[in-house]
């Protein structure tokens, strides 16, 4: 079924990266489907809260199932989903507030079980949809509603911290390379653990960083976003701290674990031999 | 005369072998025939501080953990100090004289705890020495211990033999011992041995098995005192193919996971204390508002905060109540006994599935930590209640309806958003006023689907009536038979479905002068809850970090009665 629907009332403001970002999860998952052969009611996208989690309503063509759940605690809520029924395609939706702050503490666990979800995070440096405070990736020094006098904390560098945490796939995008961002949200899906598509997703009304991206050579800005180069080895985890402590923002692919086992694997692995308990069992064992 | 019922406690330092010396006995009188009761407390550490349990052995079944010690063993001075104004006239006192030596008081006598036991060759039987000693004092026969140490440590490994015979021997000794002493208590009736089949069970046991009874099959969990049980119990038994058990990096991920697993089709259920509830909240309420059913178990202890983690209290029955903001009121049920923490979880799984949301489940630390004799459930009486999935192919609206609605489940045809957001009939996000008030009215609306549970009643003539909750039901039951045989006109309710109550037991309430409620916390939690509903409800309060004693509780009750009904708090 699709849907138009004229009660949702919710609008990205325009120019937003998120539609890209929303195009681009539409043909990956229409490309999974057919690959696949999979139904789309066998698709969940969990999200949370913020300008991101509002991707969930407004996709368009046929609907998967949505779970768009409280602010920060969209991973916890895909592993449920993912463990409930380990054939569902479990795609994450968040944005640099949900995922960054209050989520942060939720990503190391994840990418300790490589859980088999597939992350998409718009990063738009900013609190959006509360009106312009400073997010953990809103640069230093930058004045936003919430920083009068510029912002006082170093800024988060995703790629890095997700490479630190150990996740086994990690890919980076900018919201206007909709067709090679659809590309890796696919491997992502793919991948048999815990993938971050990182994408930046620039919010025109309180950060628009179009032009500190993509460069503007009228003004003299050199951009900051570049294609990885094809002889990026991303089986090579050296290689890929390398890339992302470099300076600009590598774009595709930067690292993908070969031997990835994921959270339901690993799991299976360790109850090669052990016999479930029934509620007889139990009494048996305590029987007077 | 024979005596029908005996208290044993054994008070000493934490790793002494109290929490085992109170199993080992209630385990061996249980198995004679007897019905047991034990009780414990300790401090919140791994090994050390002042500990001490309790086994109340009975011809018939025990309610309460008991008040007058008949016989307290004493591991350490520290215990024999802080206790021994808690025993009977006519009790004795056991003392460990590895430990300390004291003066003749006339009722202890020393027994080297340690020294006995190392004289087997098994320094690990210091307890059955005790428990030697308490059989001679009460004339329990040897062979129902012989029995039961035979049944114990039968493991199938070899040495078994060397273990059985080296603590029977350490029972004898102590055995020779307390009868070297002179003293003696009056001689134990003899046991009457149901004819059903029974088992031996603590609090926590009952509603792991509760659950797996009722079919759960997916349980994200975190350790917490008095809850930790539950989630071991929950790792151990659902293994393999879709069955899922895990330990969550916090109470945070762990009601979110349920969440999800739920939304999936599965039977979940979480267990916490207190302070996992706290950080549960939000999400809770957006289970209420997405219309996900799952049971979380709260096993009370005392707080606010940190509070008392190894103590009992009833403090949570607002927040179980209320735990989320904006408008949502939970299902609540509370399991007063050990038996009733097995039903009363299979109750709290029925109630989730019928009415498609979160339930929690009270239970408390006296009740997790206790071990009790009950008959053995019969799992094929027992009434097991599933949703009601949407089976059809599309078009469908999960949250169109007025009322309850069948749920779509991923994978099968049916999409639609759950969304924590005010939503419209698919679950995407509205303002409307007019949706607001279908929605809400709708998730109150199912409520109704819950007022059938049970509850007892006694005398209900009578204007006054007592009406405990939870593990306040045991005391509260020998009090009231004491108020009876005192001459009071008293009513009995109880039930263990609090939120919504049965229809029946809150018209009945509403015609009496006096609800009184016995409960463990401050504020007179539950009496203000019935205040609410129109009931002339008052508590007595009780905030030890200890359960009420029935001869404290009953004195308490009596001097309320004096006082009429002039003065009372009223709605």
């Amino acid at each position: 079924m699709s849907k138009k629907n004229p009660e949702y009332d919710f609008k990205w403001c325009p120019g937003c990266g998120d539609f890209g970002v929303r195009r681009a999860i539409e043909m990956a998952m229409q490309q999974w489907m057919v690959k696949t052969e999979i139904p789309v009611e066998q698709n969940v996208v969990v999200a949370g809260i913020g300008c991101s989690g509002n991707t969930v309503h407004l996709l368009e063509g046929q609907q998967p199932y949505g779970f768009h759940g409280i602010h920060g605690r969209s991973l916890p809520l895909a592993m449920g989903v993912k463990m409930g029924n380990p054939d569902l395609n479990v795609l994450v939706v968040a944005g640099d507030g949900d995922f960054l702050s209050i989520g942060g503490e939720h990503i190391a666990p994840q990418a300790a079980r490589n859980l088999d979800v597939c992350v998409v995070i718009m990063d738009n440096g900013v609190y959006g949809l509360t009106k312009g405070q400073s997010s953990p990736t809103t640069e230093l020094g930058t004045i936003t509603s919430s920083t009068p006098f510029g912002k006082i904390e170093t800024p988060v560098h995703p790629l890095n911290l997700f490479m630190t945490l150990g996740v086994s796939f990690v890919a980076s995008s900018f919201s206007s390379k909709v067709k090679e961002m659809a590309d890796l949200i696919l491997q992502g899906m793919e991948h048999p653990g815990f993938a971050i598509v990182h994408v930046n997703s620039p919010c025109t009304t309180y950060n628009d960083t179009y032009s500190i991206l993509k460069g503007d050579p009228k003004n003299n800005i050199a951009p900051l976003v570049y294609d990885i180069p094809a002889e990026h080895d991303s089986a090579d985890r050296d290689a890929a701290f390398a890339l992302v402590q470099a300076d600009g923002i590598p774009l595709g692919l930067v690292y993908k674990d070969p031997d990835s086992s994921s959270f339901e694997q690993r799991l299976a692995g360790t109850m090669t031999n052990v016999k479930a308990r029934t509620t007889d069992d139990i009494f048996n064992a305590l029987v007077i | 005369m024979k005596r029908e019922d005996f208290i044993i406690r054994f008070a000493g330092e934490g790793g002494q072998g109290m929490v085992t010396s109170a199993d080992g006995l209630a385990q061996a009188a249980s198995m004679a025939g007897f019905h047991v009761q034990t009780f414990s407390t300790f401090p919140s550490q791994i090994l050390g501080g002042p500990t001490w349990t309790q086994t109340r052995i009975s011809t018939s079944p025990v309610r309460s953990s008991g008040d007058a010690i008949d016989v307290l063993v004493c591991f350490n001075r520290e215990a024999y100090d802080n206790h021994k104004s808690e025993v009977r006239d006519d009790g004795v006192i056991i003392y460990n004289t590895g430990d300390f030596e004291l003066d003749s008081d006339g009722k202890s006598f020393g027994l080297p705890f340690e020294e006995l036991a190392k004289s087997t060759g098994n320094a690990r039987a210091e307890n059955m020495v005790v428990i030697g000693a308490f059989a001679q004092l009460v004339n329990m026969p040897q062979e129902y211990l012989d029995e039961f140490v035979t049944k114990r440590f039968t493991r199938g490994r070899t040495g078994d033999d060397e273990i059985i015979r080296s603590n029977i021997e350490a029972m004898n000794l102590g055995r020779a011992e307390a009868k070297s002493s002179g003293f003696s208590l009056a001689e134990m009736a003899d046991p009457v041995k149901p004819e059903y089949e029974q088992i031996l069970i603590k609090g926590n046991e009952a509603v792991s098995a509760g659950a797996m009874a009722a079919g759960i099959n997916f349980f994200v969990g975190y350790p917490i005192s008095p809850a930790t049980p539950i989630l071991i119990a929950m790792e151990r038994n659902l293994v393999g193919k879709n069955q899922f058990a895990y330990q969550a990096s916090s109470e945070i991920e762990a009601i979110n996971a349920i969440i999800g697993g739920s939304y999936t089709g599965k039977k979940a259920m979480t267990a916490t204390s207190g302070p996992g509830l706290s950080l549960m909240s939000e999400a809770i309420g957006m289970a209420w508002m997405t219309e996900i059913p799952f049971v979380i178990v709260n096993v009370q202890r005392g707080g606010p905060a940190t509070g008392l983690p190894t103590k009992t209290e009833q403090s949570d029955f607002q927040l179980a109540l209320h735990p989320a903001h904006g408008d949502s009121a939970l299902p609540v049920i509370a399991a007063g006994t050990v038996e009733e923490c097995f039903y009363a979880t299979v109750a709290a799984f029925n109630w989730a599935e019928r009415y498609q949301g979160p339930v929690i489940l009270l239970s408390e630390m006296m009740l997790a930590e206790r071990a009790q004799n009950i008959p053995r459930p019969d799992l094929s009486k027992l009434k097991v209640e599933n949703r009601d999935v949407y089976s059809g192919s599309e078009g469908y609206l999960r949250y169109e309806a007025k009322e309850i609605s069948a749920m779509p489940l991923p994978g099968s045809p049916g999409s639609y958003i759950a969304n924590a957001s005010e939503h419209d009939p698919y679950g995407d996000t509205t303002h409307l006023p007019e949706r607001h008030i279908h929605m809400m009215e709708r998730r109150f609306s199912k409520l109704k689907l819950l007022e059938d549970g049970e509850y007892e009643s006694q005398n209900t003539e009578a204007s006054i009536a007592i009406m405990p909750w939870g593990g306040s039901k045991g005391p509260s039951e020998e009090a009231y038979e004491l108020l009876l045989e005192h001459g009071q006109q008293m009513a009995w309710y109880y039930t263990m479905f609090l939120h919504p109550l049965p229809a029946k037991i809150l018209e009945e309430l509403l015609q009496k002068d006096l609800v009184i409620v016995p409960e463990l916390n401050f504020q007179g939690q539950f009496s203000s809850y019935l205040r609410s509903l129109g009931i002339k409800a008052e508590s007595i309060t009780q905030y030890t970090g200890l359960p009420f004693s029935v001869g404290d509780l009953t004195q308490r009750i009596e001097e309320r009665l004096g006082a009429g009904t002039k003065g009372m708090v009223n709605v």
